[in-house]
C-alpha cells in the first residue's frame, strides 16, 4: 500500500504542476494583446500600460511564471479586474453554493442510478431491464440546460411549484434552500443517473456470472440474500471508480446549470469571468476546479486500492 | 445465429462482411443508424425541404404558435422554427462530425505515440491527465471564449476537450496490439517502426476508436448547444440547435415552442448517435460492453 501511495501521489503532483501551468498559459492563447479584449479602443496608452502592469504582462515570461507559482503556493489567485477583489475570496465565498448543488445531485444520481441498475441486472433481458436501459439512454441524450429550461417552464411558470431560479442558503432557510435546489439538482443529476445505471447494471451482471454466486445459490441462499449480500457489495466496487468521473462531470455540469437557474456559485463566477475576459478569474477558477477534481480522484483511487487489493499490485 | 452459419459466412465472404452482418443484426445499431441517417438527410436537403428562408425576418408573423403553415411556430423575429431547425441541423451536425474527425486524428497521433514509443508514454499521458483535470465543458468554454466565437473555434475548443480521453483509448488498444506475434513477424521481416505502427498496429486498434468517435460526435452536439447557450457558439444569425434554444429562452413563457423543438431535435440526433455507438461497441469492442 505504501508503494502504491507514493506512486500515486507522485503522479498527482506532476499532473498538478502541469495543470497550474496550463491555467497560467491560457492567457497566451489569446490572439493579440490580452488587454485589447478588456479595454475598448478609446483606451489611452497609459490605461493599457496600467492594465498590463496589473496583470504582470510587462514582465518577462519567466518572471510572470515564477510570480504565478509564488502566489498560488500561498493560495493567492490574484485580483479580479472586474470585481476589484481577491479571486480566492470570491471563489471560496461561492464554493458552498456549488458544493450543495453538486452534492444533492450526486446523492440523487447514486440513489436512483444504482437502484435502477440493480433492477435492470436482476431482471436481465426482461421488460424492467429494457425500460431502465431505454430511460438511461434518454438521460444520456438530453441536453441538461434544455431540460432545466423545460422544468422551469413546467414547474415554475405553469404550476408555480418551485421558484424559477436563485438560491437560498441552507443556514438561512432550510425549506427555501430545498425549494431552490430541487430543480437544478435534478437537472444536473439526469445524465449521471443514466451513466451510473448503465455502469451498475454491467458490473452487477458481471458479478452475478461468477462462481461464488453459483455456490451461494447451491448452498440454498434465497435470491434476495444472494443479490444483497454477495452480488451488490462486489458490484459496487467498480461503480466507485466512476465516482471520480462523475464528480468531474458534475462540476462541469454545474457551470452550465448555475447559469440556467441563476445560482450564484463558482461556475457562474467563472462564466462571468470568461465572458468579460477577466483573466485572473479565468486562470484562478480553472485551477481551483481542477484541483478539486484531482483531489476527489486521488481520494477515490486510494479508497479503491484500500477496498480492492488487486489494484495495488498493478 | 448459429455458429455454423457464421463460420460459413466468414469463410465465403471475409471479415468485413462478417462485421457488417453482425451490425445489421444489432438492434441498437439499426435504430441508431436509421435515426442518424434521417437527420443527416434532412440536414443535407434542408434548402429543398425548409418551407421558408430560415433567416427571413417578418414582423407580422412574430411569435406564432405552431399551426398548419408554421409547423414548429415562429420566433421573435417572425422566423420559421422548422426551417431554422432544419438548417440548424446542418451546422450542429457539421460541428459534431468535424469535432469527431479532429479528435480522431489528434487522439490517434497522441495515443499511438504514447502507446508505441514507450519512452514518450509517461510525459505525453501526464499531459493528457492534466487536460482531463479541467471539466471538459469548462475547458471548451474557456478555449472558445479566448479564441472568439466562430464555427472553426467551436470545433477547436471541443476537439481539445475530447482529445485526451480519445488518446487514452487509442493508447490502451495500441498497448494490446503491439504485443501480438504479427508485429514481431513484421519486425523480423525488416519493417520500419513507423510502417509497423501505421500498417499493422493502428488498423488493428481501430474498433474502440470508432466507437469512441461516435460518442464524441454525440457529445459535441450537446456541447455545441451548451456553448451557444452561454453565448459562445456559432455567431448569429445562422442557426444551430443551441443558438435557436438560446434565443428562445427570453420568450420561454410566451413562446415555448421556439425552445422545445430544437431541444427535441438535439435529443433525436444524440439518441441516434448513442444507439449507433452502443451497437458498434457490441460488435467492434465486446470487452467494453455495458
Amino acid at each position: 500500500m505504501a508503494r502504491f501511495l507514493t506512486k500515486r501521489l507522485a503522479g498527482a503532483f506532476i499532473v498538478l504542476v502541469l495543470v497550474s501551468l496550463m491555467s497560467f498559459a491560457i492567457i497566451w492563447l489569446v490572439p493579440g494583446d490580452p488587454t485589447a479584449a478588456f479595454l475598448d479602443t478609446s483606451a489611452t496608452p497609459e490605461q493599457v500600460a496600467r492594465l498590463r502592469h496589473e496583470l504582470g504582462l510587462d514582465q518577462p515570461l519567466i518572471i510572470q511564471m515564477l510570480d504565478w507559482y509564488g502566489r498560488i503556493l500561498h493560495g493567492d489567485l490574484g485580483q479580479s479586474i472586474l470585481l476589484k477583489r481577491s479571486v480566492t475570496a470570491a471563489l471560496l465565498e461561492r464554493l458552498p453554493v456549488t458544493l450543495s448543488l453538486t452534492s444533492v445531485a450526486l446523492t440523487l444520481a447514486l440513489l436512483i442510478g444504482v437502484s435502477a441498475g440493480i433492477v435492470a441486472a436482476v431482471n436481465h433481458n426482461r421488460w424492467p431491464d429494457q425500460v431502465v436501459m431505454t430511460a438511461a439512454l434518454f438521460g444520456l441524450s438530453v441536453p441538461d440546460f434544455w431540460l432545466g429550461i423545460m422544468l422551469i417552464l413546467l414547474l415554475a411558470v405553469q404550476f408555480d411549484v418551485f421558484p424559477t431560479g436563485g438560491y437560498v442558503p441552507l443556514g438561512e432557510d432550510p425549506l427555501g434552500w430545498l425549494e431552490s435546489i430541487v430543480m437544478p439538482a435534478i437537472t444536473l443529476a439526469v445524465i449521471q443517473v443514466g451513466f451510473i445505471a448503465r455502469m451498475t447494471r454491467a458490473s452487477m451482471l458481471e458479478v452475478l456470472s461468477q462462481d461464488f454466486i453459483r455456490t451461494a445459490d447451491a448452498k440454498g441462499l434465497t435470491r434476495t440474500d444472494i443479490m444483497l449480500r454477495h452480488g451488490l457489495p462486489n458490484a459496487l466496487v467498480p461503480v466507485l471508480t466512476v465516482a471520480g468521473i462523475v464528480a468531474g462531470s458534475l462540476l462541469g455540469g454545474a457551470v452550465i446549470i448555475e447559469q440556467v437557474f441563476s445560482i450564484p456559485g463558482v461556475g457562474r463566477l467563472i462564466i462571468g469571468g470568461i465572458l468579460s475576459r477577466d483573466y485572473p478569474v479565468i486562470q484562478g477558477g480553472l485551477l481551483f476546479l481542477a484541483v478539486i477534481y484531482l483531489g476527489v480522484n486521488l481520494a477515490v483511487d486510494i479508497l479503491y486500492a484500500a477496498i480492492d487489493p488487486r489494484v495495488r499490485l498493478e | 445465429m448459429s455458429s455454423v452459419t457464421l463460420d460459413s459466412a466468414v469463410a465465403s465472404h471475409g471479415p468485413t462482411w462478417h462485421v457488417a452482418s453482425r451490425l445489421l443484426h444489432n438492434r441498437s445499431f439499426v435504430i441508431g443508424a436509421g435515426l442518424v441517417l434521417t437527420i443527416a438527410l434532412l440536414a443535407v436537403f434542408a434548402s429543398g425541404l425548409a418551407p421558408f428562408d430560415p433567416l427571413r425576418n417578418s414582423f407580422r408573423t412574430r411569435l406564432r404558435p405552431p399551426d398548419a403553415t408554421y409547423w414548429f411556430g415562429t420566433d421573435h423575429f417572425g422566423r420559421d422554427i422548422l426551417s431554422r431547425v432544419l438548417f440548424g441541423a446542418r451546422i450542429s451536425l457539421t460541428i459534431g462530425l468535424l469535432t469527431a474527425l479532429a479528435t480522431g486524428i489528434a487522439g490517434t497521433l497522441i495515443g499511438a505515440t504514447a502507446g508505441f514509443f514507450r519512452s514518450l508514454d509517461n510525459p505525453v499521458m501526464r499531459l493528457m491527465d492534466a487536460l482531463m483535470a479541467f471539466p471538459a465543458i469548462l475547458l471548451a468554454i474557456a478555449v472558445a471564449a479566448v479564441l472568439g466565437a466562430s464555427v472553426p473555434n467551436v470545433i477547436i475548443a471541443l476537439a481539445i476537450a475530447t482529445t485526451p480521453h480519445t488518446a487514452r483509448i487509442v493508447r490502451a488498444s495500441v498497448l494490446v496490439v503491439r504485443e501480438h506475434e504479427f508485429v514481431e513477424a513484421a519486425r523480423a521481416l525488416g519493417a520500419t517502426e513507423l510502417r509497423i505502427l501505421f500498417r499493422h498496429v493502428l488498423p488493428n486498434a481501430l474498433g474502440p476508436l470508432i466507437v469512441r468517435l461516435t460518442y464524441v460526435f454525440a457529445t459535441a452536439i450537446l456541447a455545441e448547444a451548451a456553448l451557444s447557450f452561454i453565448g459562445l457558439g456559432p455567431p448569429p444569425p445562422a442557426p444551430s440547435f443551441g443558438s435557436i434554444i438560446a434565443q428562445g429562452r427570453d420568450f420561454i413563457a410566451e413562446a415555448p415552442w421556439v425552445t422545445i423543438f430544437p431541444g427535441l431535435a438535439i435529443i433525436v440526433s444524440v439518441l441516434g448517435l448513442n444507439l449507433l455507438g452502443d451497437g458498434l461497441r457490441d460488435v467492434l469492442d465486446p470487452r467494453m460492453r455495458t
